[in-house]
């Protein structure tokens, strides 16, 4: 009796083992599968977009894209393709972001980590948070239904689709990435640190800017470059607020169009399969993705090449 | 002999100080900025949309009226389109976050999927779009669907729902995986009853974050072509769609400035949605954040 009722025992064990054996052989490969799909989905967009501006080139040739000052690609008698018009937009909004966001961030930034206490900075960033979750749709209507009005007080002539007013709304959007991302870089400047130069009878401001601002520099700098990405690649707000109309200016007060916005423009429009005008967004993509990848790995250099370890 | 000038170390500090003072104020003036611009947009929404915001909003489709417009086959879009993305993004990504913490060997291969999930989450939701429209909607011809609109986000948000679920995974304690080995448990049985149950607050708390950035995201799903205006709810998968953002950029892109009414009315909708979400999530932090 004894000796059957440990060969049971044994029969169980040796049964749940098998199965789990084969378990755990299985598993690890589902998983692997899993985290594959991250890397098919990078392949699939280098590949999306470098097989479609393949086509795109062989309709249009490379030197007119490069070279060319006019996107007219809707003249169906003659169209431009010169990506320049787009590219300039682009940066004109990126621009005008950064005049807002990077002093607005790192003004926030600094209060956040050098001046305020606990309790100010619990209340401050989740209402930060808050901002940074709002769909970029919705700011979209704020800066087309609210901004650009104000601005049109106070410039007359300001028309409805202008490169300001988007311009100062994706500013607003990533002042929180800023403001976060370099109050983390500063809060990890040791305090022993912030000590000694008070000790030495610096004041909390010279402190902030003579000291810790150097230390977090790179934190910093890695967090603006990263923010620059994000404004170029920012789609709703320029292509509701920001107009449809390519133009090489530095103009702010002007009616533009960035890369983005085209390729929503595009997509609208009823523009077919196999048209070169629907081929031509997977080139504009192509060199929008170009732009946000340099960006953000100038930033991992950054962040990794210049970081201060304490 | 007097070696140190009273007068004018004083002037010099009292300059100082006051250098402190006035700088302080302007930093604060700076943090106070972005609260003040969300006060601003959350006043504006609110009276311009709540003229417009009754029973019948909800009830009625799209329509060339500004007093007939309603957001109901947006609403039942964004909610099929989440049913899609909640359950794909969640499966894949807790998948990736558990190879990568549990099972990866520390090799190249290990560290190119970091590196590659890291710079999927800088590319623009544009792009995605662009990747949803060749490879979804074309080549796997699903069409203007719910299917290949919710497939696209789930790739959007992906790489936010690894990164949260691996700092998860990674906060379990390594006693209790230990504790698990020591009674005899496998890799997969000590995964499944003890990593991953108390990682899954965690997992929750990345998750509906992720799901509400996929609910508010516009441009990836213009781009694979969710239909501006819609009369019909989606019936299945392979149904065309449209969700609230895009029903939302329709109305604010219309000329007549009723309709931006309407639109601020669908914003009221669209933001109360993703605070629900929030909430949810905090709660789940809140309520798990002590065990361990």
């Amino acid at each position: 009796m004894q000796g059957s009722i440990r060969q049971m025992i044994k029969d169980k064990k040796e049964k749940q083992q098998s199965r789990s054996k084969i378990v755990e052989k299985i598993v690890p490969g589902i998983l692997l599968i899993c985290a594959i799909i991250s890397v098919l989905t990078t392949l699939g967009i280098v590949f999306t977009l470098i097989v479609e501006t393949i086509t795109f080139f062989s309709q249009v040739s490379v030197i007119e894209y490069f070279t060319s000052k006019d996107w007219y690609p809707f003249f169906e008698s003659d169209p431009d393709y010169g990506i320049w018009p787009l590219i300039s937009g682009t940066l004109l909004i990126t621009g005008i972001a950064m005049l807002v966001a990077v002093p607005f961030g790192l003004g926030a930034a600094i209060y956040l980590s050098e001046y305020a206490t606990d309790r100010v900075r619990r209340i401050i960033k989740p209402i930060l948070e808050v901002l940074a979750g709002i769909p970029t749709i919705v700011y979209g209507f704020f800066a087309l239904t609210f901004v650009t009005p104000v601005l049109q007080n106070v410039i007359p002539s300001l028309p409805v689709f202008n490169a300001l007013s988007p311009g100062i709304v994706v500013g607003i959007m990533i002042i929180p990435m800023i403001a976060s991302l370099s109050e983390d870089a500063m809060s990890s400047v040791p305090n022993a640190i912030r000590e000694g130069a008070l000790g030495l009878g610096a004041t909390r401001f010279e402190v902030a800017v003579k000291v810790v601002l150097p230390a977090a520099l790179s934190g910093i700098i890695a967090s603006v470059v990263l923010a620059i990405s994000r404004a170029i690649g920012e789609t709703m707000i320029v292509t509701v607020a920001g107009g449809a109309t390519p133009k090489l200016t530095l103009d702010v007060t002007e009616s533009i169009q960035t890369m983005t916005s085209y390729i929503v423009q595009v997509s609208l429009g009823d523009a077919g399969f196999g048209t070169t005008i629907y081929y031509s967004i997977y080139a504009v993509g192509m060199t929008l993705f170009l732009f946000t990848l340099i960006m953000n790995l100038v930033a991992q250099y950054i962040s990794r090449r210049f970081r201060e370890e304490y | 002999m007097q070696l140190v000038d009273q007068a004018k170390v004083k002037s010099r500090m009292q300059t100082r100080l006051k250098q402190n003072k006035v700088l302080k104020g302007v930093f604060f003036g700076t943090t106070i900025f972005a609260l003040v611009v969300l006060v601003i947009l959350l006043y504006r929404i609110l009276t311009q949309g709540i003229g417009y915001l009754d029973l019948q909003f909800f009830q009625n489709f799209a329509s060339r009226f500004p007093e007939k417009a309603g957001i109901k086959a947006a609403f039942f879009g964004s909610l099929w389109l989440m049913a899609v993305i909640a359950p794909v993004s969640l499966i894949i990504g807790v998948g990736t976050a558990i190879y990568l913490e549990e099972y990866a060997k520390k090799n190249r291969f290990t560290t190119f999927i970091q590196i590659n999930i890291s710079n999927l989450a800088g590319v623009p939701s544009i792009v995605f779009g662009l990747l949803g429209l060749t490879v979804f909607v074309r080549m796997l011809e699903m069409g203007r669907s719910v299917l290949a609109g919710g497939l696209t986000m789930s790739l959007l948000i992906l790489p936010i729902i690894v990164v949260a679920a691996q700092e998860a995974v990674r906060s379990v304690p390594k006693e209790l995986r230990e504790a698990s080995y020591a009674m005899g448990a496998t890799k997969w049985q000590t995964i499944k009853k003890v990593v991953l149950p108390a990682a899954i607050p965690g997992i929750l708390t990345g998750g509906i974050l992720a799901l509400s950035r996929a609910i508010g995201e516009t441009a990836p799903l213009l781009m694979i072509g969710a239909l501006t205006f819609v009369a019909y709810l989606p019936e299945n998968l392979l149904s065309g769609f449209t969700v609230m953002p895009i029903q939302i950029f329709n109305w604010t892109s219309r000329p007549q400035t009723e309709f931006h009414d309407v639109a601020a009315a669908g914003i009221i909708v669209l933001l109360a949605m993703l605070l629900i979400m929030n909430s949810i999530a905090v709660l789940i932090r809140n309520k798990f954040s002590k065990r361990l």
